[in-house]
């Protein structure tokens, strides 16, 4: 379980290994407290859509997942499904979190509210279940951990992001390089550094 | 020629950061490249028709759902033929074929172009978005396979004999970090042309 929180926080990063979720990591990286806002936004979504894709996954989806309901159903194989399901099921919680967290905490719903209905549409999250599916957790912790994991690591690397690019305003970049094209090079470079966590 | 506009000047990758998530990862080599900027345009092509068609009866509150579910039916469609005719590259591009859902570029055509007009022209500005799409990732994996593998398409280019004189492939080039700044390259080229 440590390894696969560790390996999805630095060595699978979303960010610098697989590039996922980088249209929002570059739009909303301007500052580090909307950075961090959108950064545990999707901490949250991932923890609670992976477990959930997870299960529905393994008892509905998979070759020979309709088991438990009649040894009829064995042979079924829904598995060319799971694109349309986990998308939907994304759509649906992004959704119902919104207005559930507008109910309970309106301070909460400030912060995070204008993030949420972005994260439908993040790469990071929807890959999250791919990935997930990919690797065949044995149980629904792994996958709650592996969530974990990759939130974090998506929030560590967008925090960084927005540090750096609040000092670069400052600094003398040739005109053509301004903007996305230095944004680019940096994460390049932070993914380069990153790699160096493959030792552990 | 209004079409055109996506190959340059409004070039999604380059010009409105759009789509990168999948563009970068699979531009270690041409080929995959090659089947990831077709995928795209089949299914935003074949989206922004389908949606433009039916623009008219989308309630505005649910719109984002319902471009997900038909973007999602496109790609699976196209998950599935590649699974059954190019087993290899579907293996190769893993989840990134599925990713192409949540392609920010088709979202954004889908959003920005589809909803607002009529289904040919939508057909055409979705195959030109993906064109234009597919024309960084085709420079990206050119670059990246000739100086990392030493080869295009999977075939050897660089001869033998540079190798006996000390050549050696750059390792560094199949890393996924340097996608990012070869990127990053283009767009310096890109906007000090312009």
């Amino acid at each position: 379980m440590l390894d696969i929180f560790v390996r999805s926080i630095f060595i699978d990063n979303m960010i610098f290994a697989y590039f996922l979720g980088m249209c929002s990591y570059l739009a909303v990286s301007k500052n580090v407290k909307t950075a961090f806002g959108l950064g545990v936004a999707v901490c949250f979504v991932l923890a609670i859509t992976l477990p959930i894709n997870y299960l529905i996954d393994k008892y509905l989806l998979q070759a020979g997942a309709l088991q438990w309901l009649s040894s009829q159903l064995a042979d079924i194989d829904l598995s060319f499904l799971s694109l349309i399901v986990f998308i939907a099921v994304i759509a649906a919680i992004v959704q119902l979190l919104e207005m559930v967290i507008e109910r309970f905490s309106s301070k909460l719903y400030y912060a995070l509210g204008i993030f949420l209905p972005l994260i439908a549409v993040n790469c990071a999250i929807l890959g999250g279940s791919l990935f997930m599916q990919e690797k065949n957790f044995p149980t629904v912790g792994h996958s709650l951990v592996y969530a974990l994991g990759s939130g974090i690591g998506w929030l560590l690397a967008i925090v960084a992001f927005a540090a750096i690019r609040e000092r670069i305003r400052y600094s003398n970049i040739p005109k053509p390089l301004q903007g996305n094209g230095i944004a680019y090079i940096t994460t390049g470079l932070m993914g380069l550094g990153f790699m160096a966590f493959l030792g552990i | 020629m209004k079409y055109l506009g996506p190959l340059n000047k409004e070039n999604p990758i380059l010009v409105q950061t759009l789509g990168v998530c999948s563009a970068l990862a699979v531009t270690a080599q041409l080929k995959p490249a090659v089947v990831m900027m077709l995928s795209v345009t089949v299914v935003c092509a074949c989206a922004n028709f389908i949606i433009s068609l039916i623009r008219n009866t989308i309630p505005p509150r649910i719109r984002i759902i319902v471009q997900l579910l038909i973007a999602a039916a496109l790609v699976i469609l196209v998950d599935q033929v590649l699974q059954a005719f190019f087993y290899d590259i579907s293996k190769m591009l893993s989840v990134f074929v599925g990713l192409i859902i949540t392609n920010c570029i088709l979202m954004g055509r889908l959003e920005a172009f589809a909803l607002s007009h009529p289904p040919i022209p939508s057909f055409f500005d979705g195959i030109f978005n993906g064109l234009g799409y597919g024309l960084v990732l085709v420079v990206v994996a050119v670059f990246r396979e000739l100086l990392g593998s030493g080869s295009l398409w999977n075939y050897p280019v660089i001869p033998e004999s540079v190798y006996q004189a000390g050549y050696m492939n750059n390792g560094l080039m199949i890393l996924p970090p340097m996608a990012l700044i070869m990127i990053g390259g283009l767009i310096w080229i890109q906007k000090s042309k312009s």
